[in-house]
């Protein structure tokens, strides 16, 4: 780590010089409130000396809501997290290039048979994490998925029962008001949605119409933006941004909805507070984190460390925490900080509609299928679902670039296309495979710390599942009417592992309290603890988790093993 | 409409300015973009314009007071240092990668046709970028640095992004735009919020064109 000061990258791209990336905003006995431009709640503060139940690192699905129910349970919190804290009334423009001050964009090396792209498809970087820029999907893993080396004969098996898991399922749906259908067709029961279905678009019924067509079910997507006013939140106005950034609070991201909670709770948030490495004492536990804020390298102590930077940033700070005692980075005596790397395919079909679609009004994902997630008659390990999409004229631009490499008058007359365009699109379960991982690069990034390598290769199951999932998407969006149906074959997104859970301290990096088996007062809370990805969007999941760490974390301190 | 593409005569996004559908973040950021400094600031003169061609033929576009700067939003992202947040093992920092391919660029034309990129015709110059985008380009000045690697991360990235993200390209292909606070009530088929681009079905360009007028 290097002492010298340090000056915030970004602001000008986005052409929004925002005081909020600079300074940090909560401090001073009070933080900023995201519902009122100019607004404040007044927050509790936590001496750096003094030490604190729980240094929580990320305010993500996963840290914002650990932050909260410890905070709400009387443990004294402090979450750090190195974005910003907006209020997105006041800060967010509606625009796709502004709103890349939500990405993380900080230094970091791809390779691999199949790099990944990172940034703007999976790594938020504010309070509330990703959740601020996600496309709001809230599923449910099927079942089986939490227990797929015994039922389904791949991966790892969970150390969690799929009926907890259900539970605590139920409670972030109600914590996060999902709007979603009366009935969901899959699965085992479930209580209806708390909130009403939102409206189709035409992208959305074309999706209906093709699964219809093809005799396969459909439903409207559980979505965690309202459709109908909660307190100081209003009902989503159908603009179609969410994935840069919701700027009238519809979304129930963190940053509206536990963030809050958490500080109402006396829990203390530190904005703009990057933190490089996690201190041990000689005997191997943690004492507190060493973090960057207002120009200086900082210490806070700490009676147990929480991590939650997600999979990249979760095994960087491990492995960046290595001492004399941890030689081979925190948490690390299984060898596995930093593998079994998962990312979700994110493949697509497009296809013309001679009707006018406008596919970039309201949610971009409004109608899904999870047929291939339940249906067992596959030749693949794993499930997968596919959603209607509205990508915006950036991204959709860098979709006939990125997949066809087309350039010229070419690229411009696919573009004009834009307000005819139809998708399909999946969220695939990808292998979780040792050789995938973050290492240390030998470079370092703003702050003087090494950067995250990121590895990635394919393997046959997940090809067998891309041709799968490109051959069905592609007839359900003949069938719906589409013309010219053309195929995105290189797309990933979400990720996983990295830091995985078990049953043993041998072949896992944490037990099923989320605890390092090696560290007894250090917790890892984020998607980073999936030992399998299963077939639908992540972010529910971490977000039962944190609540079920939290219970466990309680019973715990309860029972004296804290 | 020969070639069939749909048409939004007399639609401009910025006419949105003033409404409902651009907050004040909204205008800040967009206002910014449109007065973008025109001139290199990393580049030098000389590799500024050979950018300038190599953008001309990424995203062919018609002179006039609408045409979109894109060679200077590159020169900035350069300037600002700006990362996507990752960057390809065999790659070297964005501003790096940029200085050697421009040269590399230059070497290859002096090469195939005696004199440097910016003074090729069209068709020259298409004839190197896809020599670039297929990896056919050999010269030493290239280093490490593989050609085709190069055109998908940078040449398609950085000069596609740049153009799609501006107001003028927006209006071409009939996107609404900004749409914060207000974003959109009829979402299903053939439906337009009054607001949003008006297109030119056979025989009704006049009225497309009203309707465009008044978004
Ligand atoms: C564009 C996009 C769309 C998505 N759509 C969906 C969707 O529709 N449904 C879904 O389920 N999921 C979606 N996701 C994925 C989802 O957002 C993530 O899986 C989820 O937010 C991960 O939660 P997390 O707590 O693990 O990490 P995050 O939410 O990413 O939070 C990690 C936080 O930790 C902070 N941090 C990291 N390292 C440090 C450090 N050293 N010091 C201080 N702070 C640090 C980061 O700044 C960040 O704020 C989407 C993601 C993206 C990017
Ligand atoms: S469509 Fe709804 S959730 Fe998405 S950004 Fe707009 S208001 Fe927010």
């Amino acid at each position: 780590m290097s002492d010298k000061i340090l000056t915030n990258r970004e602001p000008l791209r986005s052409g929004l010089d925002l005081e909020a990336m600079h300074r940090p905003r909560a401090r001073n006995g009070r933080a900023p409130d995201p519902h009122v431009p100019g607004g404040w709640f007044p927050m509790r503060e936590h001496r750096e000396d003094e030490a604190v139940d729980f240094a929580i690192v990320g305010t993500g699905a996963g840290g914002g809501v650990l932050a909260a129910r410890l905070a709400e349970m009387g443990f004294s919190v402090v979450a750090f997290d190195a974005g910003p804290y907006f209020r997105p009334l006041e800060d967010f423009a509606s625009d796709e290039t502004a709103q890349s001050q939500l990405f993380w964009t900080d230094r970091r090396v791809t390779d691999g048979e199949n790099p990944l792209k990172l940034g703007s498809n999976n790594s938020g970087k504010a309070v509330g994490g990703s959740t601020v820029h996600y496309a709001m999907v809230a599923l449910r893993q099927r079942p089986e998925s939490f227990r797929s080396r015994t039922k389904q004969g791949f991966g790892a098996d969970w150390p969690v029962d799929w009926r907890e898991m259900w539970h605590y399922y139920a409670e972030a749906e109600e914590a996060l008001k999902i709007s979603g259908p009366i009935s969901y067709p899959w699965g085992p029961s479930r209580p209806r949605y708390p909130y009403r279905q939102h409206d189709l678009n035409a992208a959305a019924l074309t999706l209906a119409k093709g699964a219809e067509k093809l005799g396969i079910k459909w439903t409207e997507t559980p979505l965690a933006t309202l459709s109908a006013p909660r307190g100081k939140s209003p009902p989503c106005v159908y603009r179609g941004f969410c994935r840069v950034g919701c700027s009238t609070n519809a979304k129930q991201s963190m940053l509206v909805t536990f963030i809050p909670r958490a500080i109402k709770a006396g829990a203390e948030v530190r904005d703009l507070a990057m933190v490089g490495r996690i201190e041990t004492d000689k005997q191997g536990l943690a004492t507190g984190l060493h973090y960057h804020r207002d120009g200086a390298w900082r210490f806070q102590r700490a009676r147990n460390v929480v991590v939650a930077g997600y999979a990249i940033e979760t095994p960087r700070l491990l492995l960046n925490s290595a001492s004399d005692r941890h030689r081979h980075g925190l948490a690390n005596s299984s060898g596995l900080v930093g593998k079994y790397l998962m990312t979700q395919s994110n493949v697509a079909v497009w296809g013309e509609m001679d009707e006018e679609v406008r596919w970039n009004k309201g949610p971009p994902s409004l109608a899904i299928t999870e047929h291939w997630n339940y249906d067992d008659s596959k030749d693949f390990f794993g499930g997968y679902i596919h959603m209607s999409q509205g990508p915006l004229p950036v991204e959709w631009a860098s979709v006939h670039t990125g997949a066809r490499g087309l350039w010229g008058k070419a690229l411009q007359d696919e573009m004009a296309k834009y307000n005819h365009m139809v998708g399909l699109k999946m969220v695939g379960e990808m292998m979780p495979q040792e050789r995938n991982t973050v290492t240390l690069a030998d470079e370092e990034d703003q702050y003087g710390l090494k950067v995250a390598r990121v590895t990635y290769s394919w393997c046959d199951n997940d090809k067998a599942m891309i041709e799968h999932s490109l051959d069905f998407m592609g007839r359900q969006l003949e069938a719906s009417g589409a013309r010219n149906v053309w195929r995105q074959p290189d797309d990933t997104n979400h990720l996983a592992g990295t830091a995985r859970m078990g049953d043993n301290r041998r072949t896992s990096v944490v037990d099923t309290n989320c605890r390092s088996w090696d560290v007894p007062n250090l917790f890892v809370c984020d998607g980073s603890v999936f030992p399998t990805t299963g077939g639908v969007n992540p972010s529910l999941t971490i977000q039962a988790l944190a609540l079920r760490t939290a219970d466990r974390i309680q019973a715990l301190a309860r029972r004296g093993e804290l | 409409m020969t070639d069939g593409l749909p048409r939004y005569p007399d639609y401009d996004v910025l006419r949105k300015r003033n409404t409902v559908s651009w907050n004040d973040p909204t205008r800040t950021a967009i206002d910014r973009r449109l007065a973008v400094d025109r001139d290199p600031h990393t580049l030098t003169e000389g590799e500024f314009a050979t950018l300038q061609a190599i953008c001309d033929r990424v995203v062919p576009q018609e002179q006039g007071p609408d045409l979109v700067p894109i060679a200077a939003y590159v020169d900035q992202e350069l300037t600002l240092d700006l990362s996507l947040g990752y960057r390809y093992a065999g790659l070297p920092p964005a501003k790096e990668a940029w200085h050697r391919a421009i040269a590399a660029l230059d070497a290859e034309s002096v090469k195939a046709f005696d004199a440097p990129f910016v003074a090729v015709d069209a068709a020259r110059r298409d004839t190197l970028l896809t020599r670039m985008q297929k990896g056919e380009l050999k010269d030493p000045a290239w280093g490490d640095m593989a050609p085709d690697l190069f055109f998908k991360q940078h040449v398609l990235v950085d000069i596609v992004a740049a153009y799609y993200a501006h107001p003028t390209a927006w209006s071409r292909i009939g996107y609404g735009g900004p749409a914060s606070p207000r974003g959109y009530v009829r979402m299903g088929f053939g439906m337009r919020d009054p607001w949003e681009a008006a297109e030119a079905h056979p025989g009704e360009e006049a009225k497309a064109a009203r309707k465009n007028r008044n978004v």
